[in-house]
């Protein structure tokens, strides 16, 4: 079963790495940018949100800290546009970590809706600020040096540091998810009280959660910048942002580790497709929301809980069926 | 005999209610003292004060020669009290083992938790053991959730041994559970004071007090009113109006009916 596992996972890998190769469409390459940055961005969510159950919904405050580090510094730094400015992508991600921890200082101070509304707010406070201070250009936004790259080769080095973030955000998760600091925070979100009686340090755990949560986040932010050439406060803070990427965990499965990657790859691309495909009629809009009600309405956990519980109970109705076996009951303490 | 754990002159009010009103409490090492005392009289308030959850208004808990008072309930863990709740709490959406193995380090500091798997090998060892202890290995991969109201409350108990306290609390361990797994938790109770673990008991069940603890505490209306061997305090004229005899008080044709 390891074994297996880890093979599916270099398959995946794989053919992520060989996308590039073979589709040479523009246009598919693009929005394979965006799904890799969104599935980077969800999975990061994930790992301080779904495992401790602090619903953050202000995550773009990450994303736009690292999409203005990247403008900021290659505009003031007079870079010239090109391959050099990808150094600007893990420095986007310190950016937004250290933004992070004077955010969680402030919001991990309350729990669940206060909570959500809080990180909101929080996130308004951000957009205003890049729409007032006069070095963010305001809302006007700022100008990225132009990068001299040709139309059809232009996505190729965008997606491939996309899928570095991506998968530093899933190795990162992964080793949360493996990690005793993991636990803590799965404990945090069954019972936060409980769990501080049993001499878990609930705060710094929840603090180094968030932190580590924003890295990528702002990575994926800084690399946005740089694809887009050029960003305004309210792209770059985007409160749909926010939305999207806890719809995505939700979707595919809040708190798992593949869940987000699915609910990403499906409701990124597929939104970027409709929209390419059917944009003056707003249909996507239509076909994306029936998607949605389906899966909450059939699937209320997400879809990749749902396809494991579905595979158990198979597994369970496989062995009652077989005449030696049965499954063991639990055993009656109390009964 | 030494005291592990007091409090003394403990006060506490939330808005216009007193919970507690200049009440003392005196734990021998290597005791069972049993905590009683009608609903409302402020047993839960007293560990919630002792574990860190309350800050008292005045009034002081040593613990070990330590004053602890107003340490945050992970320090107070940390140090060596562990305690169970009323309502029982566990992870429900986590294994069982792996509930197990949230409390096994009690004075690890935060960041090493980063740096390190879920377990290591001694650790997996103990809470195994601790699980075996209390019956439930068979189900440790499953989610705790999955667990009937007894089993939580013999995995509580178990979880809260892992990490090695020396006192540890319990909120009413035989509250709502069926007969045998009363008598199971008194026994499992009795082996762990025998290796020399002190208890602070809370409970309503008398019959499980009497027989169980080596001292009694009563507390009525916030205050301690008597503390003495089960049986001085079941004679006790005190005790006998305030709780387990007649007076006007709802609450106790409820307690006799426990009996």
């Amino acid at each position: 079963m390891v074994r297996l596992k880890a093979g599916l996972w270099a398959v995946a890998f794989l053919v992520f790495a060989l996308f590039p190769t073979v589709v040479k469409n523009p246009a598919f390459m693009t929005i394979a940018v965006y799904t890799l940055v969104y599935m980077a961005c969800a999975t990061s969510w994930n790992m301080f949100s779904g495992y401790s159950g602090y619903v953050a919904l202000g995550s773009a405050a990450f994303f736009g800290t690292g999409a203005y580090t990247m403008a900021l510094f290659s505009v003031h730094l007079h870079m010239a546009g090109g391959a050099a400015m990808f150094w600007l992508v893990p420095v986007g991600g310190l950016v937004a970590m250290v933004a992070a921890v004077f955010v969680g200082l402030v919001a991990l101070r309350v729990r669940r809706h206060t909570f959500v509304v809080i990180t909101i707010a929080i996130f308004f406070v951000f957009q205003l600020a890049a729409i007032n201070m006069s070095y963010t250009g305001g809302s006007s936004g700022l100008t990225l040096p132009y990068v001299p790259w040709l139309i059809s080769y232009f996505d190729v080095p965008f997606y491939y540091v996309a899928l570095g973030i991506l998968i530093v955000a899933v190795v990162l998760s992964s080793l949360v998810r493996r990690s005793r600091f993991g636990l803590q925070l799965l404990a945090i979100r069954d019972d936060e009280d409980r769990a501080l009686g049993l001499g878990v340090k609930v705060f710094p755990v929840k603090l180094t959660g968030f932190v580590l949560s924003s890295f990528t986040i702002g990575m994926a932010g800084a690399l946005y910048a740089m694809f887009q050439g050029s960003i305004y406060p309210q792209f770059a803070f985007d409160p749909i942002f926010d939305i999207s990427v806890a719809l995505m965990a939700f979707f595919g499965g809040f708190g798992t580790l593949l869940g987000p990657l699915i609910g990403a790859l499906i409701l990124e691309s597929l939104q970027q497709y409709l929209t390419l495909t059917f944009s003056n009629g707003s249909l996507y809009l239509i076909l994306e929301g029936s998607l949605l009600l389906f899966v909450i309405l059939f699937m209320p956990q997400g879809i990749v809980v749902y396809i494991q519980q579905w595979w158990t109970k198979r597994a369970l109705r496989a062995e009652m069926a077989t005449p030696s076996g049965g499954a063991v009951a639990a055993p009656g303490v109390s009964s | 005999m030494t005291t592990l754990l007091s409090a003394q002159s403990v006060s506490k009010s939330f808005g216009g209610v007193q919970a507690l009103r200049d009440c003392s409490l005196s734990v021998q090492k290597g005791s069972i003292t049993g905590l009683i005392g009608p609903n409302g009289s402020g047993k839960t308030t007293l560990f919630n004060v002792i574990t860190g959850y309350v800050k008292p208004d005045v009034g002081t808990v040593n613990f070990d020669g330590n004053d602890i008072t107003n340490n945050r309930p992970d320090k107070v863990f940390a140090l060596g009290v562990g305690r169970t709740f009323q309502l029982t709490r566990i992870f429900a959406r986590i294994s069982v083992l792996e509930n197990m193995l949230v409390a096994t380090q009690r004075d690890e500091s935060w960041l090493r938790g980063l740096t390190r798997s879920k377990s290591s090998k001694g650790e997996l060892e103990s809470a195994m053991e601790g699980l075996d202890f209390v019956g439930l290995s068979r189900l440790a991969s499953l989610p705790a959730g999955s667990l009937s109201y007894g089993q939580r409350k013999l995995l509580e108990l178990a979880y809260v041994l892992v990490a090695g306290p020396e006192v540890i609390l319990l909120d009413e361990p035989a509250g709502g559970v069926n007969l045998t797994l009363v008598n199971l938790i008194a026994d499992k109770i009795r082996a762990l004071n025998k290796e020399g673990k002190t208890f602070v008991i809370v409970e309503h069940n008398m019959e499980f007090v009497m027989r169980l603890c080596t001292s009694v505490t009563v507390m009525h209306q916030g205050t301690d009113l008597v503390s003495g061997s089960p049986a001085e305090v079941r004679a006790d004229p005190l005790v006998l109006d305030a709780y387990l005899g007649g007076g006007d008080d709802p609450d106790d044709e409820a307690e006799q009916s426990d009996d």
